[in-house]
């Protein structure tokens, strides 16, 4: 910060007013770019944050290994590692690791940080899903080894995160040199819980992130109901839950986007009552279903994965959120301004309405699809 | 001349090559300024007495037009950062460009144009001073806005307005003309005037959906009056036909108790 006695400060105004920062940019054509734009708009947001939590999602990112889970682990010891390098090595075939590449940077106490590619070993049990092994071998390291957090777990994608602005963290991990179709990003301002390592945003499982403007009252409730599912909460932080909870809805469930955000920004009971019979019907039964992963409280996420990216506010819209497309560009964010110094002139630019999605889809879906997927749709 | 060098030198040296004087008018360039930067260059150069500034590549600083109690015209190029007239005294501030969140957030007097849309809580206990905005707006417009004696805050929406529109008004006015709707369509906009408990909001044709504890009326003589300066001067800022925009029926809205929570908690 610019030293004001300079210049002309009479009130002394360094008072922090801040709220987290969001911003998420996706090419729908699945062309690949680096950090710089993202890095630039997430910056101009910086008052948003207090410097407690930084970090960016990024799909794409490893085409040489986008067969194998990239697994980014954090350390607080290295005793830790030798435990987790164990364990890992039980449950899969380690293809490639190495320590992640970091430069000296502007963040606090950065733990050791490390990268794997590993495939799954062939001991898992018959008919279980191979995601649904790779999220339970994540939950048993994060909840059972102390010191050691699995903060990203999918598919030719990554998460950053860390203690620091997100213009820092981007340094330490020197996103330049990364590039990716799908970038999002998040200031953090913490308001209930202390700003560590795992804290930051954005928070993942498999190819799920979620990067959360807000605080989720409902926390609690969200946590107990996916504990039943097996998702268990550690990075004493509300937005985990979200994380978890499309994993549970759009990948277990396979339940389409537009049900999933009615069941997380359910419509208020007297708005359904003005519905048609059938709508009421429906959004009745979702409530009444899923009324424990209903998110209460004020938020504006955005929700990726492989494909596609999601803009969300609560029912009442008490976060921010603004959308605009350039070409083929879908740009979210918490604050216009930061849009415009990327993108100064937009196709198209709106504020979307409390409890309505944004949502961008490659134009190929394929495009990122994992091989498997491909063999089906060939045959 | 002397003047100028005067406030020159009570910038900051590092500041100084991204302003200008011409003709009269206070060019600064804003591209990558710190906002408590620019905020205490406008502090210097109204201070000491400008009249027009223009500043050009804004791009989200804040508080803009705040502590500077003066009746200086300040022209923005760009997007403008949140709480933009924030506290605001006496300028008047035009934007080419949309504003962000918090806009007029507890203005005082002056004025603000803006030839674009805005976010969220545009005038947010703003209680002197006017805002004409040409197109749409966000949420919470309004929110908590009062009026005290001859303090009564005005605010045009030339397009239309999201939910939760005059909530908890207490005085003031809010007028919104939806010229962008095409005839029959609706603002979309939910919980119009909740707890609204004073002011007034005039609609052009039946575009506003109100929510509990508030009534739509006929428009009166009085009414007529405010509706037709407003709309003169919203006409005047953004360059619009005067009959066109009044050749329409106007309905207001207004609380049907001043006090909509006196018994919320009295059994």
């Amino acid at each position: 910060m610019r030293n004001l006695t300079k210049t002309n400060n009479p009130y002394g105004d360094d008072k922090d007013f801040s709220g987290c920062s969001i911003f998420g940019m996706m090419n729908l054509e699945g062309n690949l770019f680096s950090s710089d734009k993202i890095v630039k708009a997430i910056t101009n947001m910086h008052d948003r944050g207090n410097g407690q939590g930084g970090g960016f999602a990024v799909y794409g990112i490893y085409p040489t290994f986008k067969d194998y889970y990239a697994f980014h682990i954090m350390y607080l010891s290295r005793h830790a590692k030798e435990k987790t390098d164990k364990t890992l090595a039980a449950y899969f075939n380690i293809i490639y690791d190495e320590e992640m590449q970091t430069k000296p940077a502007n963040v606090s106490n950065p733990p050791l940080v490390w990268r794997y590619f590993v495939q799954p070993r062939k001991i898992r049990p018959k008919g279980k899903l191979i995601e649904d092994y790779v999220l339970e071998t994540v939950m048993k390291i994060n909840t059972e080894i102390k010191n050691s957090f699995i903060f990203s777990s999918g598919k030719n994608m990554g998460v950053f995160k860390g203690v620091g602005f997100p213009e820092d963290v981007a340094d330490f991990f020197c996103l330049e040199d990364y590039k990716g179709y799908l970038w999002t990003s998040h200031g953090r301002f913490p308001t209930n819980t202390q700003g560590w390592w795992g804290g930051a945003h954005p928070f993942n499982i498999l190819d799920w992130t979620v990067v959360h403007n807000g605080e989720l009252s409902s926390y609690g409730i969200n946590k107990r109901y996916l504990e039943m599912y097996g998702y268990k909460c550690t990075m004493q932080t509300d937005t985990e839950v979200l994380a978890y909870a499309v994993d549970l809805l759009m990948r277990k469930q396979n339940l389409p986007i537009n049900i999933v955000t009615r069941i997380l920004a359910a419509p208020l009971w007297n708005e359904i009552d003005l519905m048609k019979p059938k709508e009421q019907e429906m959004l009745r039964t979702l409530r009444q279903t899923y009324s424990s992963l209903l998110m209460n409280g004020p938020f504006s996420v955005i929700i990726a994965h492989h494909g596609e990216m999601i803009g969300l506010t609560d029912r009442i819209k008490l976060r921010p959120l603004v959308a605009g497309t350039k070409a083929d560009i879908l740009y979210l964010s918490s604050e216009e301004a930061a849009v415009r110094l990327v993108s100064p002139k937009l196709d198209k630019f709106w504020s979307p309405r409390g409890g309505e999605p944004v949502i961008g889809k490659l134009t190929n879906p394929l495009l990122f699809a994992e091989s498997s997927i491909l063999e089906e749709n060939r045959t | 001349m002397i003047e100028e060098k005067k406030i020159i030198a009570a910038i900051d040296p590092d500041l100084c090559s991204f302003i200008k004087l011409e003709n009269h008018v206070w060019k600064i360039n804003a591209k990558e300024m710190y906002y408590k930067d620019l905020n205490s260059i406008l502090r210097i150069i109204v201070q000491n007495g400008a009249k027009k500034v223009e500043i050009y590549n804004v791009c989200g600083q804040r508080y803009i037009g705040t502590d500077l109690n003066s009746d200086v015209q300040i022209k923005i190029f760009g997007t403008p950062g949140n709480d933009l007239g924030a506290f605001m005294n006496g300028p008047k501030l035009i934007v080419n460009g949309n504003a962000q969140d918090g806009c007029g957030n507890t203005m005082n007097n002056g004025e603000i144009v803006i030839h674009g849309q805005t976010g969220d809580l545009l005038s947010h206990s703003m209680r002197g001073g006017k805002i004409l905005v040409r197109d749409d707006v966000g949420y919470r417009v309004g929110i908590h806005m009062k009026e005290y004696h001859d303090k009564k805050p005005n605010i045009v929406i030339g397009g239309t307005a999201q939910d939760f529109l005059g909530e908890y008004m207490a005085g003031g006015v809010i007028l919104v003309l939806g010229l962008n709707l095409t005839k029959g369509d609706c603002c979309k906009a939910r919980f119009v005037g909740t707890g609204m408990h004073g002011g007034i909001i005039y609609e052009r044709e039946k575009i506003l959906e109100v929510g509990a504890g508030t009534k739509i009326m006929n428009t009166g003589k009085r009414d007529k009056l405010t509706i037709e300066t407003l709309v003169q001067e919203f006409c005047k800022n953004f360059n619009l036909d005067f009959d066109n925009v009044m050749n329409a029926k106007f309905y207001k809205i207004v609380p049907i108790s001043k006090r909509p929570y006196g018994k919320l908690y009295s059994h």
